[in-house]
Parts: structure tokens; sequence; C-alpha cells
């Protein structure tokens, strides 16, 4: 068998090795082992992994700090593998907040972090992140956030752990897993107009379940996904969890190299799957046939094509989040935006991800059809993704939301709704002031 | 041994429900507590009493990463949680914060809202007083094992930084 994963940055005299392994392994395989010091890892087996990089947010690293602190520990592992991402309560909601955040900033400038990102400078971690060039193909990586799992779209092992987890993290460089058992997506066929990676994901959570992949890897391939480009893999990849899954993975090809190249902070490794991995199921899925689809409350396995939801009028529609809010998210929403008007029963807030998509999206003119549209333009935060401000939904309210979670009582009141959807769908529906397809709009 | 009264739900208990993101702009344990379970079950804080137990179905624990969620239903008095499957994030931090959890399927379908239940952690057994049945949970893995026995990861990190310091 041979070893398939080449240095992307190796000299030409590193060669490809022979090695025999008891049979053929995944990319997520492949990763682990490296990260263990390992040829072979087996689903089940626990292993200690070597961390590439992890993550915390304004939430998560006031725990992460305090438990840090319990350990005993003088310094961080390594200063310039550590991001703190104050994102979700930002610029700051309330003084709880502000404390927090705060004492999040002191610990970073005690220990030198050098990837602490300042209110003005911050985006939503998990498109930060990747498009700062800090996570990269072949890296193992962790984050105090479920989300973390997003970073799998340029090839990396990505997973969520606690607040605990992360602070042993930071002190010891490493952590330990279960081998998650693997399963593997094939999507063939050629993607309908306006079905996206959020379409994708949405039909795939519809079709397993919300623990359909508990502890399991949900590696994606297939044509429709090399057809997707890097903004639809980051939001297939950042539902993996809300299937239950541990990491969701696509191997690099020619896209995610253009995208890491230019950005990449470290060296990087890309591994492929052999043709001989072992996988616990595989799924495969005629994406030709798809519609634009839209998961309705409670949760994100109630999936339904945008065809079968056309009497749902709504209060508010959210564009952003680390699911959609990319700089390709935003152009899809605008295309349908430009010349019309939100509805006058809708709020339309859109969040784009990070500054550097913010400006983009000011420099192409984005901006501008949003406001005049009618819609309101957030500085880059999660806000009412998880509920916690900047449109907080009244009892009885029901928003379309190009988030990831539609829990109950997940952006406001108990009784509110959410209905997840792509940019398309959400924009539609904002001008139509109900849920609709983008192909109703004349 | 664990002896206390059942708060029974069903699938997919998730960390939005058990405490709710308004509330995660503090980090003090009490404060946590007293919002526990409050979006699906508003009268859990008023019912609870020390020693009781939370019975789920699948997939308890599922969504956000955030501890404060074992925080708030170790801190709420609940001394252990029975499902089906937890999600794996709260998984790992059930147990780096200590709060005690068992898989078992048995015991979930067995076990109706108020039934008495005696647990003892170290050898999964659980019976059911009110019923009068016994089950028994799949045990953790070693490593896991290891992991309670040393109360909990901050611990585990404790020694293997030390271990090292001592090794350089
Ligand atoms: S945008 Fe929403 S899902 Fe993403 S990290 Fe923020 S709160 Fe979590």
């Amino acid at each position: 068998m041979r070893l398939t994963e080449v240095r992307a940055d190796a000299p030409k005299s590193v060669e490809e090795k022979e090695v025999k392994y008891p049979m053929g392994q995944t990319i997520t395989q492949k990763i682990l082992a490296a990260h263990c010091g390992k040829d072979y890892v087996e689903p089940g087996e626990l292993i200690n992994a070597r961390l590439d990089f992890m993550l915390a947010n304004d939430i998560t690293a006031p725990i992460a700090i305090r438990e840090f602190e319990r350990i005993g520990a003088e310094t961080v592992f390594d200063k310039d593998r550590i991001a703190l991402v104050p994102d979700h309560s930002t610029p700051n909601k309330d003084i709880n907040s502000a404390q927090l955040v705060k004492a999040v900033r002191e610990f970073a400038k005690k220990h030198n972090i050098t990837y602490w990102f300042e209110i003005g400078r911050v985006g939503i971690e998990h498109t930060l992140l990747p498009d700062e060039g800090l996570v990269l193909p072949g890296d193992c990586v962790i984050g105090a956030d479920s989300h973390t799992c997003t970073y799998g779209a340029v090839g990396a092992f990505s997973t969520g752990v606690g607040s605990t987890d992360l602070a042993a993290a930071m002190a010891l460089g490493e952590t330990w897993f279960k081998v998650p058992e693997q399963m593997k997506f094939i999507y063939y066929g050629k993607l309908p107009k306006w079905v996206g990676g959020k379409d994708l994901i949405l039909y795939t959570i519809g079709l397993i379940g919300v623990d359909g992949a508990l502890y399991r890897t949900m590696e994606f391939t297939g044509e429709a996904i090399a057809e997707l480009d890097m903004a639809g893999r980051f939001t297939m990849c950042n539902m993996a969890i809300e299937a239950g899954g541990k990491n969701g993975i696509i191997a690099p090809d020619d896209k995610t190299l253009e995208y890491v190249k230019p950005r990449a902070k470290r060296g990087y490794k890309v591994y492929a799957s052999d043709p001989d991995a072992v996988y616990k199921d595989v799924v495969e899925i005629d994406v030709s046939k798809l519609e634009p689809m839209v998961s309705f409350p409670h949760l994100p396995e109630n999936a339904k094509p945008v065809s079968e939801a056309s009497d749902v009028r709504i209060d508010q529609v959210v564009i952003g989040s680390c699911t959609n809010g990319r700089i390709e998210d935003l152009r899809t929403a605008a295309e349908l935006l430009r010349g019309r008007k939100v509805h006058r029963d809708v709020r339309l807030i859109v969040i784009p991800a990070t500054q550097e998509i913010y400006l983009q999206a000011l420099k192409e003119g984005l901006i501008e059809i949003f406001v005049e549209a009618g819609g309101a333009v957030s500085t880059p935060t999660c806000g009412p993704c998880l509920g916690g401000h900047m449109g907080v939904l009244a009892e009885g309210e029901r928003a379309v939301a190009t988030t990831n979670r539609n829990f109950v009582g997940r952006m406001g009141h108990t009784k509110s709704e959410v209905y997840l959807a792509g940019p398309a769908v959400a924009a539609a529906s904002a001008v139509l002031g109900r849920i609709a397809s983008p192909e109703e709009l004349k | 041994m664990i002896r206390g009264m059942v708060h029974r739900y069903g699938s997919n208990v998730d960390t939005d429900v058990i405490i709710p993101a308004r509330y995660l702009n503090t980090t003090d344990p009490k404060e946590l507590a007293s919002h526990c379970m409050e979006d699906i079950d508003p009268e859990f804080v008023k019912r609870v009493k020390p020693g009781d137990i939370i019975v789920a179905e699948d997939n308890f624990g599922c969504g956000s990463s955030r501890e404060h969620a074992p925080i708030a239903i170790k801190e709420s008095g609940i001394a252990c949680v029975i499902a089906n499957t937890f999600a794996r994030i709260f998984y790992r931090n059930a147990l780096n914060v200590g709060l005690p959890i068992l898989e078992c399927p048995d015991a979930v379908e067995g076990t109706r809202a108020g039934d008495i239940l005696e647990v003892d952690l170290e050898s999964g057994k659980i019976s059911n007083v009110t019923t009068g049945k016994t089950y028994t949970a799949k045990p953790f893995p070693p490593f896991m094992q290891e992991l309670i026995r040393v109360g909990g990861l901050v611990n585990y990190a404790r020694s293997q930084l030390s271990r090292r310091t001592r090794a350089t």
C-alpha cells in the first residue's frame, strides 16, 4: 500500500515511502495517526494526540482560563498556537460580557498570546481562523466551541471540546481522542441552481437525523463536493456536529490549495483517504434532484424542500454566522436583493463574518444593496445566532436564518421559531415576507 | 451510593435548553444552576433536590460545547445523568467537571418521572426502587475510569505537567 500523503511544501528529495498498514485508512485516521506518532490507528482506539492549533471564545475562554489556573501551569504550551476570539457577545452587549472579555484580554496579554483578536479586528471564529491561515490541511485542531469541526473543509481533523479540555490542552499541547468510526457521504450529479452547501448538509441531516453520525467522522466526497466552492465546503463541515458528528472532513484538492496557499502561516500536509479505507457506513446522494432546503423548528433534522414550506409567514431574516457569513453567501443574497425591497413585515439583519469580508462586501457594493433594500448590516458577531443580542426574537416570532441551530429558544423567546436555510432562500424570504424559493422572485 | 428522584426527559435535550445563551454572561455555578433546564422544564429548579437523577433518551446534551451545561446540572444538585446516549462534547465535559453520567438504555426504558433510583457508580448498577427492577450500565473504558479516579481532567493535567517538569 502506498502512503498517499505528500508534503505540500516538501523539498523534491522527500520521496513517498512504502508503508505496510493492516488495511487502508481514511484521511481522518491518517491525520490522527500522524499526531500520536503511529502509522495506523483504528476506530475505537484511545489516543493522545499532539495539537497544531486550538481556540476558545468569549463564552468558553473564561472557564478555560479558570481551569488552566487550577492546573497550575505557569505558561501556555505555545503562544503561537492558541487563538482567543471574542465573537459571541461582542461588541460587548452588557457589563457582565464586558467583564468576561476583559478577563480573556488580560490572560492573552499575560501569556503573550499572538492570536488575540480585539474587537474591530475580530470575526466569527470559524470563518476567521481559516481565512487567517491559522488552521491548515493535515492539522489536528480542537476548539472550545462545537462548530470547530468547520476546519475539516481544508482537510484538517478538527473538533469541538469543552473549556476544561481546552485548559488542559493549553497547558500540555495535546489531548485524548477516541478514534471515531468512519462514515462516507458521496454526492453525485450536477448541482441545480440555488442549491449549495447548506442545502446539501440540511438534506443530509434530514436523512440521517441529529444523532445519525454520533461519535463518528463525516467524510464528504463526490463530484458535487468537487464542484462546491470553499464557502460551501465550510458550511457542510460546520454542520457535521448537527448530525452528532465528531468531525466533518473533505480531502484537499486544487480549490483547497488555492485558498490555503496565500494564507498559510505555517507548513502543512495534504492527506487523502486510501481507496481501500474502511467505512462503517457509506451514504450516496444524488444532488441533481435536490431543491433548496429549509429545516423547520426545532431540530436541524426537520429538513424539507422549500416548495413544501410556502405558507410560513416570517418576522425576521438573519444572514450571517459561521455557517453562512462568507463573501460568497453575501454575494448570493445581494444578487437576489439588488433593486428589491425587504417585505414591510420583515426585519433583515445581515452580518458579515469577519472584518475582511465586511470590507470586501463594501468594495463590491453589496452593503449598499442590503441597506437600500431596507436591511440592517451589523459588525461581525455571533449575536442573534445564539439569541445573544443584535436581533433576539419575541414570543411567537418566526425567523429564517442561515445559521445552524433551530433549537427551542435558540434565537430568543422559547415560543419563537427558527427556520434554517441557505442565503438564497433567506434573501427571497426577506423580500416575500414568507419562506420562499429564489425561483419565486421574478 | 446515589439515591434520588427521577426527572425524566426525551431525546435530543440540547445545551440551549439546559442553560440558555442569555445566561452565558456569567460563569458562576450558582447563578447558572438557578436557570438550569429553564427552557424545557421551568419548574425543574423548584422541584430538584440534592441527589436527584436526570433520566433522558438519545443524544443528551447535543448542541453547543458550553461547559456551563454540565456545571449547571451538577450545581443544581443532580447526582447523576442516565441516558441512552450522550452527545460527545457533553460526554467529555461531564467527565471533566465531575458530573457522573451513565449510558443504560434498559434503565431509561424502565424509568418514569418521579421514580426513585439507586445508583452505584463503581459497578454501574442501577436499581429502580419504585418498580423493583435492576439494570447494569455500560462500564467506562479504562482511560476514563482513570480520569474519574484521579478526580477529573484538571488533576490529570496537573500530574502530567509535573511529570514533564521533572523530566526536564
Ligand atoms: S455564529 Fe453561531 S454557531 Fe457559529 S460560533 Fe457563533 S454562536 Fe456558534
